[in-house]
């Protein structure tokens, strides 16, 4: 099964994420073990994409959040932090806090299928962090995110 | 080319319907009326015609700094688009001494409307003196009294502002602009990994500095009303938070009252306190809190984004943009709390509100049809009008005599960046800052001490 998952990885690689530097990184490693955070990255998925201007997830959303509950409590010693971004078409202070609004929306539904309150924290980039630069809807709804990053922890106190 | 007395130019220079000034200069012209009322005519403005000759260099003066001080107070009044220099090289004489009579036929041959006449000296304790009248040359009078200013040289420029200053509020009537500052973040590099600084510079680009800081992002940084205190956004710990920065010694301090996410920050205009807006499980509000004692006061409780706080002049209100109704809105709360009211009731999306230091209006942020726009309108929410229109306009900021504004302008695509301009609250008169970065969320302060 692993190895399956892995060819087919490949085969998107070699299909069309020549220009994603993590993909492209990840070519290089001989093996990517399932418990790898690269395996959570690009085969889980870390990235949930939203509708203009909204926080709801989508089914596409839910989907990839489940799969990270199931790998996510196969590591429980891993902290998570939730990273909301916003595209480039709203200014930057509401940026800001619809950013917060999606990391929040991710927090809630991991929360809710059993993930542990003190591992995960949130962080909004609001339209600081574009995943894509071209100003059309084709970059803008990959912009539109929040991202599951594994193994970092913000203090809830800072 | 016609010539305009400096007075009928008065009559056709307005912004608003009736404009009540009382200055030095209209008493000069009018002993019997001091209050002089102007009628409002929003036709086409033709720039008074300005000539400013180097300053005549007295007792050791440096002639570089002569000829600048005339080029910096040309710069500054052309930029306000109601003024053009004429060229020195079309001057037909320069003048010699400070205290000869004005040969008028000189000046009026080239169509001057307005003449600056000035010297600097360098005094035996190492300081400039700098001196200069102000002449109307078809009246062939003096538009209120000459000044004399010392510093030291290092100081030339702000006394050219000063200068400007002083030219721009006998001419027109309105409040000191150019002896100010802008702070602003300035940006390098692809805009996918954008490196984000902050920055200063004077009003007009010069004197451009770097602030010290750590290399985390920063975002939007606020003047205190004193000049001297930076508020801004950064992202030190890894999440967004407002922290102070002392200018003189680049001192950062946090405020630990303001945990979590916390971000828009402003001050109110006698800089006891600050306006923010703060994120907790999601929800974005709006919080005042006063610096001396570290008291934080929530103000909304709404379950929309309440965020871009900015306080009324007179500390009683704040307006804020908010999408309780549904899309992002403006409105006014008392800093006492209590219902917030909403002012903005356009198609399109309202944002980044802040408030005029005059009072009268409130700049925003507009979003409609896929344009953003910059735009005024009273605090009433009426008499709306939209200055600007770009793929990305955000952010105004207002100059200290609340006339004119700057906001920055980010051009689209993979190349895309952000450039601040400045334009006149009437909507003439676009003009980009020259900076050696791309440059974002500017902001003013006010006349400085």
């Amino acid at each position: 099964m692993k190895n399956i998952g892995l060819a087919f990885f490949v085969i998107l690689l070699l299909v069309g994420c020549e220009n994603d530097k993590s993909f492209t990184n990840s070519l290089d490693k001989a093996q990517i073990s399932e418990s790898d955070i690269e395996y959570f990255q690009n085969l889980v998925g870390d990235t949930v994409l939203f509708t203009v201007d909204q926080s709801g997830l989508r089914p596409d959303a839910i989907s990839i959040l489940n799969a990270q509950v199931n790998w996510l409590k196969e590591k429980k010693f891993l902290p998570i932090t939730i990273e909301g971004h916003a595209d480039e078409q709203g200014t930057r202070e509401y940026n800001l806090a619809l950013g917060a609004r999606r990391a929040t929306a991710v927090r809630e539904f991991l929360l809710a299928k059993g993930i542990e309150q003190d591992r995960i924290s949130i962080v909004t980039y609001g339209k600081e962090r574009p995943l894509r630069v071209c100003s059309n809807e084709e970059c803008w709804s990959k912009n539109r995110r929040a991202v599951t990053v594994v193994g970092k922890k913000l203090l809830s106190s800072d | 080319m016609v010539r305009q007395s400096v007075l009928k130019f008065l009559k056709i220079f307005s912004f608003t319907s009736i404009l009540f000034i009382n200055s030095s200069f209209v008493a000069a012209q009018k002993n019997d009326a001091p209050k002089l009322d102007m009628t409002v005519n929003r036709g086409v403005i033709k720039p008074l015609s300005l000539a400013v000759p180097s300053f005549i260099k007295e007792s050791g003066a440096n002639s570089i700094i002569s000829r600048e001080l005339a080029k910096v107070i040309s710069n500054n009044l052309d930029s306000t688009g109601l003024f053009k220099s004429i060229p020195q090289s079309a001057y037909v004489s320069m003048p010699l001494s400070f205290n000869t009579p004005v040969q008028f036929s000189d000046w009026s041959i080239i169509n001057a409307d307005v003449l600056v006449m000035g010297s600097v000296g360098l005094k035996p304790d190492g300081r400039l003196e700098v001196k200069f009248r102000l002449w109307d040359v078809s009246q062939q009078k003096e538009i209120g009294k000459g000044k004399q200013y010392f510093t030291n040289s290092e100081s030339w420029r702000r006394i050219s502002h000063k200068i400007s200053d002083t030219i721009y509020t006998r001419v027109t009537g309105e409040g000191a602009y150019f002896d100010s500052r802008v702070v602003f973040v300035s940006e390098t590099g692809p805009k996918d990994n954008r490196t984000k600084r902050l920055a200063i510079m004077d009003q007009d680009g010069a004197n451009f500095r770097l602030l010290k800081h750590p290399p985390s992002l920063v975002i939007a940084p606020r003047f205190s009303p004193t000049t001297n205190k930076i508020i801004f956004t950064g992202y030190e710990t890894g999440k967004p938070r407002v922290y102070l920065m002392d200018l003189s010694s680049e001192e950062i301090t946090s405020l630990p009252e303001l945990k979590g996410m916390s971000f828009a920050p402003r001050f109110s205009a006698d800089g006891s306190q600050i306006v923010l807006s703060m994120t907790e499980n999601g929800n974005t509000d709006i919080f005042i809190n006063t610096l001396s004692t570290g008291v934080k006061r929530r103000l909304t409780t709404n379950n929309a984004i309440d965020t871009a706080p900015s306080f009324s002049p007179d500390g009683k209100s704040i307006v804020f943009e908010s999408d309780r109704g549904g899309g992002q809105q403006l409105y006014i709360i008392s800093t006492q709390g209590g219902d917030a009211k909403r002012i903005s009731f356009g198609k399109g999306r309202y944002a980044t509100p802040v408030w005029s230091p005059r009072g009268d209006l409130i700049a925003f942020t507009k979003i409609k049809e896929g344009k953003f726009h910059i735009g005024v309108m009273r605090v009433d929410g009426t008499k709306e009008r939209l200055l600007t229109t770009s793929f990305l306009d955000e952010g105004p900021a207002w100059a200290p005599n609340g006339r004119v504004l700057m906001f920055f302008r980010e051009t689209p695509g993979s190349a895309g960046a952000p450039s601040i301009y400045s334009i006149d609250i009437s909507g003439r008169n676009l003009r980009k800052i020259k900076t050696s970065s791309f440059a974002s969320d500017p902001n003013w302060s006010p006349i400085l001490n």
